[in-house]
């Protein structure tokens, strides 16, 4: 079985945000990249599956040099091979995932893991495209997956629960956070990466629908007031909320 | 430019979300730049009173009609929503940023080779285009896009667009019944957690963080919660220590919230926390440390110990509640 799993390399949640020169990117000065969070639990999914079904599993991101640091912490986390669609263009999200469904379907994978969203554009929306393009099924924001065969079971966060959806193989997942434990590197895997294959292509090539304008920073809220400073102050505050925010 | 406004209007048990009767509003926002026509549709099974939804300025709603699309199905909505906007010719598909939404929209882009706009809060016209703007890196910053294909999708955040005081009106209801659905992604069980409310659409959290020195002391919050008709949210740092669930966690590996009151207890207030709540209406934090970057952001401090403090606010509470 072969099993792509898709990452993106992103700045640390941590990060401060500030414009960069062109007005429509973020200043990437001093600003460390990681693996993006969600995509951590997309690729410990992948090697869960590989070990309990067999087969390959390799890592794609799309984006430039700097991508394969991620790509080096999957293939440390023991994923067999890596890709890079090598590109320094901003893309829109459907640009994208024509570019990852063109690769996976030359992978010939079956089974394709994304975390749920990338935490610097935060759409939330290229596992489903990439789905849609290569005609796979698809199940988002993944909390709990079986694939037994051709079945595949997995359970998606809603509002105020859970849906456990059916559905069968070829399939892309997007994982949220609860799917799993993301296994630590070993310093032997962290080794054994060094020595793995990372092919570098040219994504295919695709228009950007979406344009960014501008990138701005919210306008900044206003500290409000410190209404005292123990117990005593409770009667003012939901006084305040009542009569004054007229919110409870 | 674009002639027809189309609005999803998702509903769960048979009930149209809020969230979609403030996206109907982003929506009449848009056609009006465009001076294009605006209509809804919906799928499901029995939908209970759907001419109801006129309240809220909706004077068409086609409801694409089948007993097994009562429950959200990828493939079975994908296919009804893709034949009717081809039927239909919309060419602005709007829907809420719901769980619902997200899977969505994403497949009829696809379909109508589509550019998507997600999650967007603002809409402003500038020479022709329609300018949306949308948080990004979980608020921290906005960007404004425009979407230069012909077609365009739209995802309106909850809570951000008011769905107005109910008018008396009715709609007319449209009902299509479908025939040919594709299950080839089924849902085949539900798990609800029984009268919790989620934090993405709350208009009342009452959130704790690693400052409650145990999971507890979290009944404190649920009893706020309660009182208050909030949902509980988390800081990561109580997730993460497996205090409460994830579905709880508030900030930018969480959920982003906008709702009308957000309490802060015990809740520092680290960057990737204050991203994911900074837009609520009116904040209250609680905290013992005066420096806590969440008084940055808060309407309304208290700057004390959540023990002492919380219990004064449940009683307080409690008072103008009975």
């Amino acid at each position: 079985m072969k099993i792509a799993v898709c990452v993106s390399h992103v700045p640390d949640t941590a990060t401060r945000i500030s414009i960069g020169a062109d007005g429509k990117t973020i200043d990437t000065n001093g600003v460390t990249y990681v693996v993006n969070p969600y995509d951590e639990f997309a690729i410990e999914e992948a090697l869960k599956t590989k070990e309990s079904l067999g087969g390959e599993v390799v890592v794609i991101s799309l984006g430039p040099d700097a991508n394969k640091e991620t790509i080096r912490k999957a293939l440390a986390m023991g994923v067999d091979t890596g890709v890079l669609l090598k590109t320094d263009e901003q893309r829109d999200s459907l640009a994208v995932a024509k570019a990852l469904a063109e690769e996976i379907k030359s992978q010939g994978a079956e089974i394709v893991f994304f975390g749920k969203q990338s935490v610097d554009y935060d759409n939330s929306i290229v596992g489903q495209l990439t789905a849609e393009l290569l005609g796979y099924n698809s199940v988002t924001v993944v909390v709990d997956l079986k694939i037994e065969g051709d079945k595949v079971t997995a359970e998606r966060e809603i509002e105020g629960g859970k849906e456990v959806v059916e559905t069968t193989l070829p399939v892309v997942i997007t994982a949220q956070k609860g799917l799993n434990e993301p296994r630590y590197a070993s310093l032997k895997g962290i080794m054994a990466a060094k020595r793995k294959p990372i092919e570098e292509k040219e994504p295919a090539s695709a228009e950007n629908y979406v344009e960014v304008l501008r990138m701005k920073k919210p306008a900044p809220k206003q500290p409000g007031k410190i209404i005292g400073t123990d117990a005593s102050a409770a009667a003012e505050l939901v006084r305040l909320l009542r009569e004054e925010a007229k919110v409870i | 430019m674009a002639n027809k406004v189309l609005v999803f209007l998702e509903q769960r048990n048979g009930k149209i979300k809020k969230s979609s009767l403030q996206a109907y509003k982003a929506g009449e926002k848009i056609a009006g730049f465009y001076g294009a026509e605006i209509s809804a549709v919906t799928i499901g099974g029995e939908i209970e009173e759907l001419e109801k939804v006129g309240n809220y300025g909706i004077k068409n709603v086609t409801h694409l009609k089948n007993s097994d699309l009562a429950v959200y199905s990828s493939s079975g909505y994908k296919k009804a929503l893709a034949d009717y906007v081809a039927e239909d010719g919309a060419d602005v598909l709007i829907f809420a940023n719901t769980a619902m939404g997200k899977d969505l929209a994403p497949r009829l882009a696809v379909v109508m080779d589509a550019g998507t706009g997600m999650d967007c809060i603002a809409f402003e016209k500038e020479e022709d285009d329609v300018v949306a703007t949308r948080p990004v890196y979980a608020g921290k910053a906005l960007i404004d896009v425009v979407i230069k294909s012909p077609k365009k999708i739209f995802t309106i955040r909850p809570n951000v667009f008011d769905a107005g005081e109910a008018t008396g009106e009715a709609a007319e209801v449209t009902v299509k019944e479908i025939s040919d659905v594709d299950l080839s992604a089924k849902v085949v069980e539900m798990k609800t957690s029984e009268g919790k409310l989620d934090v993405a659409e709350a208009d009342i959290i009452v959130s704790g963080g690693r400052g409650m020195k145990g999971p507890e002391n979290f009944a404190m919050i649920e009893e706020l919660a309660d009182l208050l008709g909030a949902a509980v949210g988390a800081s990561r740092a109580v997730v993460d220590a497996g205090w409460r669930p994830h579905s709880e966690q508030v900030g930018q590996t969480g959920k982003t919230v906008s709702p009308n009151l957000y309490i802060a207890l015990a809740i520092s207030g680290a960057i990737q926390h204050l991203a994911g709540m900074r837009s609520s209406k009116y904040i209250v934090a609680v905290n013992k440390d005066k420096d806590a970057p969440i008084f940055q952001v808060a309407d309304y401090g208290i700057v004390g110990d959540v023990f002492e403090v919380l219990p004064a606010i449940i009683e307080e509470v409690k008072k103008i509640k009975s």
